[in-house]
């Protein structure tokens, strides 16, 4: 699905990005832990969160994730959206909780890391 | 690149690529309880010579521009398009490889196959030989440009400079407790590996390892250096410090073992997984480390993917002992752990 098409699942508002229909969102993934995602989140992902700081944005940046979401309608700091312009990386915000907001996006189609190979 | 190759690239993508990447989502229908009179309006006005069929959102048929002109000439009654449809109609699924597609197309001479998702039966596109021939050639034309950029930047770098061997080095200096530039080193070996055209997939791996330690030394230390050499065929990070050390290097590989302080976990970190992450991300690993004395951690990342293993482990013995201060293969706590392919 497309990065729009996800921000319309979650009822989402945009903080940071622009021309969301022509972003691919490969897969999902939940995570609060930075390692985790690290480790196992795989090029493409859109990344479900409740951390709000800048260090989110950079492993997004590392990890070559496509989106954050912020879940429970959590607003990052100004140093957060700073850095996420930099790196043209989109920033939403949800006010649905973590488990609604992957579970909405499971239910529409988006699989998880593991599913996808490759 | 040779014309052999290009047609195995173009193979290669047919497999690949779906038939939902390629087919035109913006379908024209008509519903089965239509009138016939109601398709004179439509084929006019789209110019189309085959409309899907449809009860509700299912696909029940297909019509033609030709039973349309057979209906008129035999000045039938009007009735429902379902009277007049095919009902056999040959149909695409929208995750199928396309090229099931194609030799369907070419086994059964049909100009159009409407595309349905194969959970639903809902329509959800169609596809004809030209949705085939757009796609496969925008996908060629990104891949080609991904392809120049890349070797344009890697000739400059590696081809046009004259030497036997070329060899680059950067290094980044990385401050401690610094949380609001944690990142930065890595960010900027980001850029600059990805300029020098390596591949992303090597970049990205590069990368997380840089950044896992680069937080290491942020959270931990006072401060380090991340030092990347990049020459054919590999890339080697080498990060060090020069306190605290750790203590039990066989335990912080363990995945979950921390001494991370909270606020460092209220970050998303120091959950005991980054030499964990690192060591996964590289093709060979090496962690030197004495408390009071330092810590050395070295990863090399092989940039060319078809080494086999014996390469691989050529390689590692030629890269493995040849940087570095000291020899620490002599003092302190050593592992030593390649990356299982």
């Amino acid at each position: 699905m497309t990065l729009d098409e996800a921000r319309e699942i979650l009822e989402a508002e945009v903080i940071v990005g622009s021309d969301l229909q022509d972003i691919v969102v490969e897969m999902g993934c939940g995570a609060d832990l930075m390692s985790d995602v690290l480790a196992f989140v795989k090029r493409g992902a859109l990344l479900l969160t409740g951390l709000t700081n800048p260090q989110v944005v950079r492993t997004g940046e590392m990890a070559d994730i496509v989106g954050i979401c912020f879940v429970r309608g959590k607003r990052p700091p100004q140093e957060t959206i700073d850095l996420a312009r930099e790196n043209d990386l989109p920033l939403l915000t949800t006010e649905l909780a973590m488990f609604e907001s992957c579970g909405r996006l499971y239910r529409d189609g988006l699989r998880g890391c593991s599913e996808r190979t490759g | 690149m040779s014309p052999g190759a290009k047609i195995t690239k173009t193979q290669e993508m047919v497999y690949e690529m779906k038939v939902g990447d390629v087919m035109t989502t913006d379908v024209i229908t008509v519903q089965a309880k239509d009138r016939m009179s109601s398709l004179r309006d439509v084929f006019r006005e789209n110019r189309i010579s085959g409309l899907p069929v449809l009860d509700g959102e299912r696909l029940v048929g297909l019509i033609s521009l030709e039973d349309f002109i057979k209906w008129l000439a035999d000045k039938q009654d009007d009735c429902p398009v379902r009277q007049k449809m095919i009902e056999e109609v040959a149909y695409a699924y929208q995750d199928e490889p396309l090229v099931l597609a194609i030799s369907s197309f070419e086994e059964s001479g049909v100009g159009r196959f409407p595309v349905v998702d194969s959970d639903t039966g809902r329509l959800v596109g169609i596809l004809t030989k030209g949705d085939v021939i757009e796609g496969l050639l925008k996908k060629l034309e990104i891949d080609y440009q991904n392809e120049e950029i890349r070797s344009y930047r890697t000739d400059h770098l590696f081809t046009d400079l004259e030497a036997d061997e070329t060899t680059l080095t950067f290094q980044y200096l990385v401050k401690g407790h610094d949380l609001k530039q944690a990142g930065t080193s890595s960010s900027r070996l980001k850029r600059t590996l990805n300029r020098l055209g390596i591949h992303p997939d090597v970049v990205r791996r590069v990368v997380i390892a840089s950044y896992e330690a680069e937080m290491n030394l942020v959270i931990f230390t006072e401060g380090g250096k991340i030092r990347a050499r990049i020459q054919p065929g590999e890339v080697l990070v080498q990060v060090e410090d020069s306190g605290p050390g750790i203590a039990d290097v066989d335990k912080a590989l363990e995945p979950g073992y921390s001494t991370a302080p909270d606020w460092v976990r209220e970050l998303g970190f120091g959950a005991g997984m980054g030499l964990v992450n690192i060591r996964k991300c590289a093709d060979s690993f090496d962690i030197w480390s004495k408390p009071g004395r330092g810590t050395v951690l070295k990863a090399t990342f092989f940039t060319e993917e078809d080494k086999n293993e014996t390469g691989r482990s050529c390689k590692y013995t030629r890269s493995g002992s040849d940087i570095g201060p000291g020899k620490p293969q002599q003092r302190g706590d050593r592992r030593l752990c390649k990356r299982s392919a």
